[in-house]
């Protein structure tokens, strides 16, 4: 059991309110007295993700565990899934289309900024079902 | 050197469209870029992000960065909206119809890097 545990849920398809969970996320944190560098990490980390969910998956859900010790985050969708998951992770690499890319997103960097801000970062996808991506970011290094 | 969010505004004859009170908060770093995941790669400090991009992921971006100032170039100024959550954020918001390389240039030569970490 963690000390506090919240849950945001991501809506779909609508780009403009995308952050929005990220921003409530990195407010709580600051008001519970996160160090700052933690809340940053964490907080870019989640809208790499949340933007993800929105641009590929329809949204979903982000769950937030303050431990003693970290951050964890596990974000859900139920969206198509991704087929090759190391591929994905590459920087560079992306699907998005050039609308998503003329909004400033889809470049490719997503999961790299995801895992450059993260001390433990897991992905488990599948076709037709969809993502959980599980990342923790430790409160002293 | 140390520069004020004042001072880009006068080197780059800038509107400032929210958050006047902040005009005086130092910038230590800059960066440049329309994509914003470039922006979230590299962590700066009492930053200031000059784009052309104007939607509201731009202000949501320099939240999650903890950068203080976004520079619209090219003479671009972004809808009520995008002004109104910047405002809410405190982050400040000027306009400047310089394009992006003579902004950064300009701001580069009067001593404010990159400082990326």
């Amino acid at each position: 059991m963690s000390a506090l545990e919240m849950r945001y849920e991501v809506p779909g398809n609508d780009f403009t309110r995308a952050g929005e969970a990220s921003s409530a996320i990195k407010n709580k944190l600051k008001q519970m007295g996160i160090p700052p560098g933690v809340v940053r990490n964490v907080a870019i980390a989640v809208y790499e993700g949340e933007i993800n969910m929105v641009i590929h998956a329809s949204g979903g859900t982000i769950d937030v565990f303050v431990d003693s010790d970290a951050v964890s985050l596990v974000l859900r969708d139920t969206g198509g899934g991704i087929p090759d998951v190391e591929l994905a992770m590459r920087e560079g690499y992306t699907t998005a289309k050039e609308d998503i890319r003329s909004l400033g997103f889809g470049a490719g960097m997503g999961i790299p900024n995801m895992i450059k801000y993260t001390d433990e970062f897991k992905i488990n996808s599948e076709v037709g079902k969809g993502t959980v991506v599980e990342m923790k970011v430790y409160l002293e290094k | 050197m140390t520069m004020t969010i004042g001072d880009i505004a006068k080197l780059l004859d800038c509107e400032v469209q929210c958050c006047e009170d902040r005009l005086n908060s130092e910038v230590h770093t800059a960066c440049g870029s329309d994509m914003m995941s470039d922006v979230l790669a590299f962590v700066k400090d009492q930053a200031v992000l000059l784009t052309g991009l104007l939607n509201p992921q731009v202000v949501r971006t320099a939240e999650m960065m903890d950068i203080i100032c976004i520079v619209f170039v090219r003479g671009k100024k972004p809808c009520d909206d995008v002004i109104k959550l910047s405002a809410e954020k405190n982050i400040v918001i000027l306009s400047t119809s310089h394009r992006m390389f003579e902004a950064c240039g300009k701001l580069y030569e009067s001593g404010l890097h990159g400082g990326t970490k």
